[in-house]
Order: structure tokens, then sequence, then C-alpha cells
């Protein structure tokens, strides 16, 4: 604003120099005869007397004449502040620059181009007036009108807590959960975005704290950590958006995504031995199955073998039998050290030096 | 006019400026988001831009006010909805536990005259009500048993504090929008560590039943498992039982003398007597 009166009260001068190509101030009109009686004949006239006065040298050529005037406008300084204004050719240069300038500011404060995602908030003189759709839209100038343009589309990101820093809440069973999650949202609502809340961005947060701690105040650990992840997620954002619209935030909420929800560091270990012992029940019962599944087949194939045999030996029990019983003693007997004592009472004579002998030598051969 | 510049261009230029001054001091422009109070020598005299409840944006109100230059002054007020953010606080349920809790209220000055009596700025009036919000918590939630203060918003708690801190906001001109829980945490120490000592043992507990479990289904597995066989093998050696006996027999030395496929035995010397039924052949007779 300052820089705009500056400019008005330069152009104010320059308008008032213009009147420099005729020699004389525009005497006649009424303007400027209060304080002095009109002294031009006309507008082709003399030069006015109070310039003789103030310059001595005589009658003064009409530039000089400019140029003094210029000075004593200018704070009267020789060769001071008036230099650059005084002179006539500058003067119009300068004229057709403030009237680019002018154009220039007209032109960019008046036309906006708003982009797709944007919608264009136009307040005149602090007034909410209208909002600018998508597209081109003209306003008044600068000082009158201004235009906030706002992202509508841009979805928005709030992280609350981290891997680094624990982010704790108690559950319904008083557990202590370590819990991280993101909430997107953008503007619905662009001059409500604007006007109504003094920190929007803060709120959105607040609330989503608060709803992620009311929400988590109301399922278990294990349902935080595990199945009902989303139903957490999608109640969190319905707890927000019914806050923010009781607000007139201007704001939806377009999800909520619990990124870790954990057991506290301090309590970790505990939990990981519960997996752990998962692992190991689980394991248990895998052995058994194991054992289960050997034995039955052992227990087949022994009754098959025996049935065959069985068979067999219903065709001539005798011969069978005997068959089976020599040859499984020949097969026992064939690796074995044998003694045979014949006759009874003769125990003294057992080769028992022997039989110490071959046990030692024999040993480490096993 | 001009005469009269040129005759004094010192005097002129401050007459001029001084014009220019009166003339921007005595209007504003007033945003949506900003009400005002006029005070003429220190007296409040009007109100420009009041909230008006429901009203939609664009009303007459914001935009351009005028006031009697040097003599009346502008005093804004926020408009907006604002926030009282609030240090944490310890409550004590009824149950003697304690509870850290961080709240924050949602205000909006409703009536700048009475806040700018009453307070004079915003963050006064902030200043005022922070030890309000906190007592009329610590009020409402000490009532209360721990496994309720979770989740207070449940049973009204929420409305109490705020119909509790509306009744001192109101004379501030301030309306409360809204009170929330934002935090409730154990405090840090003993409450804390004893939350994990309890949560450490449930887990221990699960665990060991856990394993109990796994255990207890293995062991009926393995029963089953012995059960089974001993039927296939009742049902297969039960239509000879004195065949079985020598079969088994046969079968037992063999695995005793010789060993089976995983170990050998060990090695044997056997003392056999003529008698022996085996050798009964060798005496010839």
């Amino acid at each position: 604003m300052t820089n705009f009166t500056g400019w008005e009260a330069r152009a104010r001068a320059l308008f008032s120099d213009n009147k420099g190509p005729w020699g004389a101030p525009p005497g006649s009109g009424g303007s400027g005869g209060g304080d002095e009686p009109p002294v031009t004949k006309g507008p082709w006239g003399d030069p006015p007397r109070r310039r003789r006065d103030s310059s001595p040298a005589g009658p003064a050529t009409s530039l000089d004449d400019l140029l003094q005037r210029g000075r004593d406008r200018f704070g009267g300084g020789p060769g001071g502040g008036g230099s650059g204004f005084g002179r006539r050719p500058d003067g119009s240069m300068i004229i057709w620059g403030v009237i680019g300038f002018i154009t220039l500011w007209l032109l960019f404060t008046s036309v906006h181009s708003i982009a797709p995602e944007q919608r264009g908030v136009v307040t005149r003189f602090g007034r909410y007036s209208h909002t600018l759709p998508p597209g081109v839209g003209i306003t008044l100038p600068s000082p009158i009108d201004r235009v906030a343009k706002i992202d509508v589309e841009n979805i928005r990101e709030i992280t609350l807590g981290s891997a680094s820093d624990e982010t704790l809440m108690l559950t319904r069973d008083q557990n202590i959960i370590d819990i991280a999650y993101q909430v997107r949202w953008n503007i619905r609502d662009p001059e409500l975005y604007m006007f109504e809340l003094a920190q929007p961005d803060e709120t959105i947060k607040q609330v989503a704290e608060s709803a992620m701690r009311a929400v988590i105040a109301n399922v278990t650990l294990q349902g935080a950590m595990g199945n009902e992840r989303g139903e957490i997620e999608a109640r969190v954002a319905e707890e927000m958006q019914k806050t923010l619209d009781f607000y007139r935030s201007g704001v939806v909420i377009q999800g909520v995504a619990v990124k870790q929800a954990d057991p506290p560091a301090a309590v970790n270990d505990a939990f990981k031995e519960v997996t752990a012992a998962q692992q190991e029940a689980q394991s248990y019962i895998n052995q058994a199955n194991a054992y289960s599944l050997q034995l039955h087949q052992k227990a087949q194939g022994d009754a098959t073998a025996f049935d065959k045999v069985y068979a067999q030996y219903k065709l001539s029990p005798v011969v069978t039998k005997r068959r089976m019983y020599y040859e499984t003693m020949e097969r026992v007997l064939q690796g074995v050290d044998k003694t045979i004592i014949e006759a009874p009472g003769v125990n003294s004579y057992l080769p028992l030096n022997e039989l110490k002998r071959s046990a030692p030598v024999k040993e480490p051969a096993q | 006019m001009t005469a009269f510049i040129r005759a004094h261009p010192f005097l002129s230029g401050f007459i001029g400026f001084f014009l220019l001054v009166t003339l921007f001091s005595s209007f504003a422009i007033v945003p949506e988001t900003r009400q005002g109070i006029v005070v003429r020598f220190g007296k409040p005299v009007r109100i420009i831009n009041r909230y008006t409840p429901g009203q939609p944006f664009g009303a007459p109100g914001a935009g351009i006010a005028w006031r009697i230059p040097f003599a009346e002054d502008f005093v804004w007020i926020d408009k907006r909805v604002r926030d009282i953010d609030m240090e944490k606080q310890q409550v004590l349920s009824t149950d003697q536990l304690r509870l850290e809790v961080d709240a924050f209220a949602r205000y909006r000055i409703v009536d700048p005259l009475r806040m700018y009596i009453a307070a004079h700025s915003e963050d006064r009036v902030e200043l005022a009500l922070k030890p309000i919000l906190g007592s009329q918590l610590r009020n409402e939630l000490g009532k209360r048993p721990f496994a309720s203060l979770l989740s207070p918003e449940r049973e009204g708690a929420m409305e109490n504090i705020r119909a509790g801190l509306s009744r001192v906001a109101r004379q501030y001109g301030v309306e409360i929008v809204d009170v929330r829980i934002k935090k409730a945490d154990l405090p840090d120490g003993t409450p804390l560590q004893s939350a994990y000592a309890r949560m450490v043992t449930a887990r221990q507990q699960e665990a060991r039943s856990i394993r109990a479990e796994g255990a207890k289904r293995a062991q009926i597995i393995r029963a089953e498992a012995d059960a089974d066989a001993a039927r296939v093998y009742a049902e297969a050696f039960g239509k000879d039982p004195k065949f079985y006996d020598f079969y088994r027999a046969m079968q037992s030395y063999q695995t005793t003398f010789l060993g089976d496929a995983e170990n050998k035995s060990s090695p044997t010397t056997v003392i056999l007597s003529p008698s022996n039924d085996y050798l009964r052949e060798f005496t010839g007779r």
C-alpha cells in the first residue's frame, strides 16, 4: 500500500508538470486563483511574474523556467532531485511507464488462472465474495478483490506416531499398544477451510489423535494388533469426519491407515515368547503326528507279514514251524561263539579265561 | 491551491501527508476471520462483523469499516474457532489409579465486547480458561473408576466438562465448541512399569498354556496311534495266538542275537547243553 501511495504521489507530480509546455500554470482556472491573483494573460502569454522574482537573472527561457520550477517543487536544491523529473522528454516516458505499470497491474491482479485442482476464494475488501471455479476468472484489481487459490484435490497426509518414538495408547483391556497411523484428507469447502478455524491443520491433527485414542480404548489389544485393524481405521475416519463437520472445517477425511500396531518395546520379548510357544506347540503336534503315522504303518506292515506267513503255515503247520525254527536257529547260532557242554557237572572245564580274554579284545571292534 | 503549494512546499507536503494519514487511518479492511471493536478514547462504542451463528460468509460485516481518525481505535478479535491446548493433567480415579490426561478445547469468541472488557486479548482468555479446563477435567474424571476413564465419551463426561467450562467461559464472551481428550496415558514410572509387568506375565501365562496345550494334543495323538496299532496287531495275531507266540519268538531271537537293521547286537557266547532241543539230533539217537 505504501508503495502504491508513493506511485500515486509521483504520478500526481508528473501530471502537474504537464502544464510545463504551455509555460504557465493554468491561472485562469479557479483552483489556482485562491491565493494569488491571476498573473498571466493567457495560455501562451508571458512566464509568471513570481518566477522573475525568485530568479533575478532576468527573463528566462521556457526550459530554464521549467527547470527552476522543477527544483522548487522537489525541494529547490540546485541540481537536486528535480533533475530526473523536471525535464519534459523523461516525464513523458515516465507517464507511459506509469500507464504501462497500471495496465500490467490491472491485468495481473484482475485475471486469475485457476488450475483444475484449485478453487479461487475471492474476498472484496476482506469480505467473502464468491469462489472461482477452475479456468480463467476475472475479478476487480488487487486492492479491492483478492484471490486466494486453494488446492482442493491434493490429498494431504498427516503421520502420527513413528517407528522411532513410541505413541502409546491404552486399550480396553488396559494393555498398552504402540501405534503409528496416517490420516489422508483434502479440502471440500475452501471458504470454510479459510475462514472457520484458526489453525485448521493443527485441528485435524488433534482431532485425529483424539479419535484414535477413543477408538483404541474400545478394542482389546489382540483386536488392535490383529483382526480389527480395518474396523479401527473406518471408525477413526468416521469419528474424525463427524467432529470436523461439527467444527465446520470444510475438510474431508479420505482415509486413516494404521501403519503399525505393536506391543511397546518393553514387553516385546514376552510377545515374541508367545509366538515361540505357538511354534513349539505346533512342533510337538507335528512330531506326534509323525510318530502316529510311523506306528500305524509299522503295525499294518507287521500284521500283513504275519497274515501272509500264517496263510502258508495253515497249509502245513508242522513242517513250516520246524523249517522256521531251524532257519532261525541257523542264523542265530551262525554268528556267535558256541560252547557245548557234554555232560552235567563239568562246569570247571568252562574256558573262562578265553571268555574273559575274548571280551576285552572284541570290545574296541564294536 | 497550486499557488499555495508553490509558496509553501514544505507546509503543503506536510498537510498532504497528514491528509493521507487521516484518510488511511479512518477506515480498515475487515476480513471474514476477524471481528472488531471500535474504541473511542478507551470506551468501546460499537462492534464490527460480530459472529452470528449460522451466518454464511459474505454477509455485510466484513468489508470496509470506518472510524473517526485519532479518536477511535480498532481492536481486532479472532472470529474463528480457536484452540486451547491444555497441559497434561494427572487424574486420580475412584479406585486410586492415576491417568495422565491431555485434552484440548475448541472455543469461539461470540461476544467480543465482553471478551475485550474481561480479558483484552485472546491469549489472556486462553490463559484464564486453561486452569479451569484442567480442574473441570480432574473433577469430572475423578468421579469415575479407572476402566471408564479410558473412554469417557461413552458416559457423557466430555459433555459435562464442556458445560462446566462453558459456564466460566461465558463471563469472557466465549463459547466452548467442544472438549476432547487427546491422550490418556499411564504416568511414567511405577504405573507404567506395573502395567508392563502385567502385560509380560499375561504373555508368559499365555505362552505356557500354549505349550501345555500343544503337549497335550501331542500326547493324545501318540496314545491314539498306540491304540490303533494295538488294535491292528490284535486283529491279525488273534487268529492263532499259539502260532503268534512261536512266530514272534523266532523274530525275537533273531533280533536279540543278530540285531536288526538299526543296531548290531553285542557279541554273544552261547553255551548249549546237548539236551537242547536244537541239538536233539546231535546225540544220534
